[in-house]
């Protein structure tokens, strides 16, 4: 189980030792005993490589790529599979003969949920260990907090999570939503004929940066859809709240008469207490349905799901999104956990940020072989515009604003944890970091302008 | 082709039947030849036949429709789907289960087809239940509503002020607007009379059902304040040990709750199921006691007397308890709460009372009663208070003071057990489940005035119940930061709790 997790980061660590203390005279041939090294150790972190990954491995420079993802701590519960995925992919990689030529090697790093802790840890992975890409961060404030270090040194994020947008830089691929991919077009389905023509939102959130900006965003959206300010209720709960009964009643207060319904971006551990106190207090999902943009498969396989079903939520790609490539990616992803041991084994299931963590990866890989380099400034715009297949379908890098073009999908929870697809958007979704509603004057370009502009 | 389709659908469906044996009237093939009609091209054509499918309201007609619904365009099954909904609505009216019939006449009272009313009417005359009943009542009101008949509109408003009904004022209000309009005809300006009338009604007795509403949460949140603090009280408390690792004490019990379940789940019939939970009290008593025993026996008795060491010590054990929880039991931990603590009763309208804190409300009682029996009426209860109050005269008359500390802090710990049990009914089963509640923990245990059980009652009712107070207006953020201003006030002002210890004893 994830006692193994020490052995899998060790066999690096006394390869880049050897490196630091090397002495200059000496220094090519420890070099390459360090590197030979390196090699034997991504062939025992691969394990099922066997010989030929190891001459290989020693025979070319193995690519450093950052693992950044808490393994302890309140968001290990979410981030610890997106660590697996992003060594499943490079797995994959390696196996199939890895980037030009040369092997994958993954520095996996544990910030432990701690904010302060990435920063530092974000500093080791480029100044200590160079690696040539980051793959990492779940929550807004991790990602806030690493962003001075990957701009300061010119390193290169990828981050797969959906969050509040407002945010353009030059080092960051943001493989997850906007929230013109999932926020807006959640409430649009909600107002729409199809979704059931609500008139009341109950915007309810966990008092943070993604909430907060997110019911910004939705509320001066439903202004300029002339919904009455009357009928927009905004409201949050600290972290870890647990006692939700007040707020379910002036929800059934807010939804009397029907119209009413709740924009969820209540996080973590709140959930269950609040979907709990939601069932008990006789409210039903017919009656005020809850849309979240923060419950997805991976949550919920934790959760009694009895109080859930029928509840809806809004991503860009669900464990049942039915296409050969996705039937395929589930399985491997199964077997892949079962095969290393992790917890749960093959009762894991994908999700919308695993999926988008794991063709990150391949977005970068993509681009290496393009640019022919790994250089952060080559590979960076090898990036835009480039497509992949990924489990969900095709996707495509926006060509100027590190964002993705992604599908949007509204999903029903179903009582096994699953969703069942009910509205999905006709084609890609293109991403606007600056919101419409919120910021109208603003853009994201990284080609024709330096970041952000003004329109 | 989808007249064709419609058509052969329409064949092979009356061959059905006629195959089938049962005997046609004349109605019947006139149902047959609507049901063709339902999957014409032609939407006027469609809508036609919906609409005589409604008058007739022919329940038994769901499952062909679904049949019909199954293989037919976009278009017909939008057409379809509100026509199947009301049958299948009309049909749960006659279900035995109450919540499907409440639930069923909910739907129809939104569904905005006047011709439900009937339905409903019917239902409410043989409904047992007093709350379907009410349901089915206010549903036909609301339908009432769209009347055009403005005697039928006023009937329906008075009915829905009589019910109290809170569902009714949206609508309401609406008519209100339009009687207020410079050309409302004299009917409408009666209507809205009348209306306005309905509304006071309605808004007077919502102010009531919210205030009791609240007060039942502050008893709720007190009640599970005082469960957590319960444990603590014994153990900070009359023991001045503070353990930073109770609130993990309390997650020791949640898992073993879990892992109950998970072993009724394996082992025994699913008919036995939801006694798991009654049988999982015992269990993570114990083994909540058991971890506090190893805990004191190993940690905390090198410890008396230094509380700085004793409370870097035992965070240090949350800390690994913590993740040692992480580490085996991942996350796919979840408690489901039995059949009978699930979902609520209603006791008046507007106020519903969930069975889960009405459960935790009479365990927190129960669980007060027992404390003070065994602390002030048992032989082991004497003991401990002689100790706590000194330690060497206690020793001096042959009480082994050794033992007495460590069944102390074993049943301390035990009622952290409970605690850890009682919480998978409101909240989740995980790692961080302690870390979520120790606080609010010390803070009851500390307003309440260490050593003093009676200080921590209603530390926790006073906290609780403010809580409640507060939260309506501030909302739950700066509610919980007032109440963290008040208690740092109070301690200002009193610095040793509420029931303060006197004599020779404080310190």
């Amino acid at each position: 189980m994830a006692t193994n997790k020490p052995s899998e980061v060790t066999p690096v660590k006394p390869a880049t030792d050897t490196e630091a203390e090397a002495g200059p005279s000496r220094r090519e041939l420890l070099v390459k005993g360090g590197k030979i090294a390196a090699g034997v150790g991504v062939a025992a972190l691969l394990g099922n490589l066997g010989n030929w990954a190891l001459s290989y491995a020693a025979d070319k420079e193995p690519i450093k790529i950052g693992i950044l993802h808490s393994l302890s701590g309140t968001m290990a519960i979410s981030e610890v599979s997106l660590r697996d995925t992003v060594m499943m992919a490079v797995d994959e990689i390696n196996s199939k003969g890895g980037v030009m030529g040369r092997m994958i090697k993954p520095v996996v790093v544990d910030p432990a949920s701690n904010w302060d802790l990435f920063a530092e840890k974000a500093k080791q992975l480029l100044l200590q260990d160079k690696v040539s890409v980051t793959f990492g961060c779940w929550t807004s404030v991790s990602r806030k907090s690493v962003l001075p270090v990957f701009e300061k040194n010119n390193g290169l994020l990828f981050y797969p999570v959906q969050y509040e947008g407002e945010e353009c830089s030059r080092n960051v691929f943001y493989t997850g939503a906007a929230p013109n991919q999932q926020a807006v077009p959640a409430v649009d389905y909600l107002m729409s004929k199809e979704g059931g023509g609500f008139k009341k939102f109950y915007l309810l959130g966990t008092d943070y940066v993604y909430p907060r900006t997110t019911n910004k965003i939705l509320r001066a959206m439903l202004l300029a859809k002339k919904v009455p300010a009357a009928n927009i209720e905004e409201e949050y709960t600290p972290f870890h709240h647990q006692d939700y009964q007040t707020i379910v009643g002036k929800v059934k207060k807010f939804a009397a008469g029907g119209g009413g319904c709740v924009i969820s971006t209540i996080n973590g551990d709140s959930n269950v207490p609040f979907y709990k106190e939601f069932a008990n207090q006789g409210l039903r999902a017919e009656d005020a349905p809850i849309m979240a943009f923060s419950v997805a498969e991976d949550e919920l396989r934790g959760m009694d799901t009895s109080a859930l079903v029928g509840h809806l939520a809004a991503w860009n790609y669900y464990q049942s999104v039915d296409t050969p490539q996705n039937k395929k990616f589930v399985a491997d992803f199964k077997a892949y956990c079962k095969k290393s041991n992790l917890p749960d084994g093959d009762k894991r299931v994908t999700d919308d940020p695993i999926e988008a963590a794991y063709f990150g990866v391949y977005i970068w890989k993509q681009a290496v072989e393009k640019a022919a380099s790994i250089e952060v400034d080559k590979v960076r715009k090898a990036v835009y515009g480039s497509k992949f297949l990924a489990p969900g379908g095709e996707i495509m890098m926006d060509a100027a604003n590190h964002h993705t073009y992604r599908p949007v999908l509204i999903g029903e929870i179903l009582k096994d944890g699953q969703f069942k697809i009910i509205s999905r958007s006709p084609g890609l979704v293109k991403p606007e970091p600056w919101s419409e509603f919120t910021n109208p004057d603003k853009g994201c370009d990284w080609v024709g302008h330096q970041g952000t502009y003004q329109k | 082709m989808m007249i064709v389709l419609g058509r052969t659908v329409a064949v092979l469906s009356f061959l059905l039947v006629m195959f089938s044996g049962q005997p046609q009237s004349i109605a019947g093939e006139g149902i047959e030849q609507t049901l063709g009609q339902i999957t014409s091209e032609d939407e006027s054509v469609r809508d036609a036949a919906v609409r005589s499918l409604i008058e007739q309201g022919d329940v038994s007609l769901v499952p062909r429709l679904e049949e019909i619904r199954a293989d037919a365009s976009r278009s017909i099954r939008q057409t379809i789907k509100p026509l199947i909904d009301l049958l299948k609505n009309r049909g749960k009216l006659a279900s035995p289960d109450s919540d499907v019939r409440r639930s069923a006449a909910t739907d129809l009272g939104t569904s905005g087809k006047p011709v439900a009313i009937q339905w409903l009417n019917a239902a409410a005359a043989n409904e047992q239940n007093k709350w379907v009943r009410y349901t089915m009542e206010e549903s036909a009101a609301l339908l009432k509503l769209t009347s055009d008949d403005p005697s039928i509109k006023i009937a329906a408003i008075e009915k829905l002020g009589e019910l109290r009904s809170e569902n009714g004022v949206p609508a309401m209000k609406v008519l209100v607007e339009a009687g207020a309009g410079a050309e409302a005809t004299e009917s409408q300006k009666r209507v809205a009379t009348a209306a306005v009338a309905s509304i006071k009604d309605i808004v007077t007795w919502g102010a009531w059902s919210n205030a009791i509403e609240t007060v039942f949460r502050g008893i709720s949140l007190s009640s599970i304040l005082l469960i957590m603090s319960l444990g603590l009280a014994i153990v900070f408390g009359l023991m001045g040990v503070i353990n930073m690792a109770h609130g993990e004490l309390m997650m020791v019990g949640a898992y073993a709750t879990f892992m109950t379940q998970e072993a009724f789940k394996a082992f025994l019939p699913s008919t036995m199921f939801d006694s798991y939970f009654l049988t999982a009290l015992p269990v993570a008593f114990l083994a909540a006691a058991g971890f506090g025993l190893l805990l004191e026996a190993t940690v905390i008795r090198f410890l008396y007397g230094r509380p700085l060491e004793t409370m870097l010590a035992t965070w240090g054990v949350s800390l690994v308890l913590m993740q040692a929880a992480r580490v085996y039991f991942g996350d796919l931990t979840s408690v489901v709460a039995p059949a009978w603590l699930s979902g609520g009763q209603q006791v008046l309208v507007g106020v519903y009372l969930p069975y889960n804190r009405i459960f935790i409300i009479g365990l927190s009682i129960v669980c007060v009663l027992g404390i003070y029996y065994a602390l002030f009426k048992s032989n082991l209860g004497l003991r401990v208070r002689a100790v706590t109050q000194n330690r060497n005269m206690s020793a001096c008359l042959g009480i082994p003071t050794r033992k007495v500390d460590s069944y102390t802090f074993a049943f301390g710990s035990g009622l952290a057990g409970i605690a850890g049990w009682a919480l998978t009914l409101i909240g989740n089963v995980d790692p961080g489940l302690g870390q979520n509640y120790i606080v609010d923990s010390f803070m009851v245990v500390v307003t309440g005035g260490v050593g003093k059980l009676a200080g921590t009652i209603v530390a926790s009712l006073g906290i609780g119940g403010l809580n409640k107070l507060i939260e309506p207006g501030f909302g739950a953020v700066y509610g919980k930061v007032l109440i963290l201003v008040m208690v740092i006030l109070f301690l200002q002002w009193k610095p040793s709790g509420l029931f303060a210890m006197k004599g020779r004893n404080a310190d």
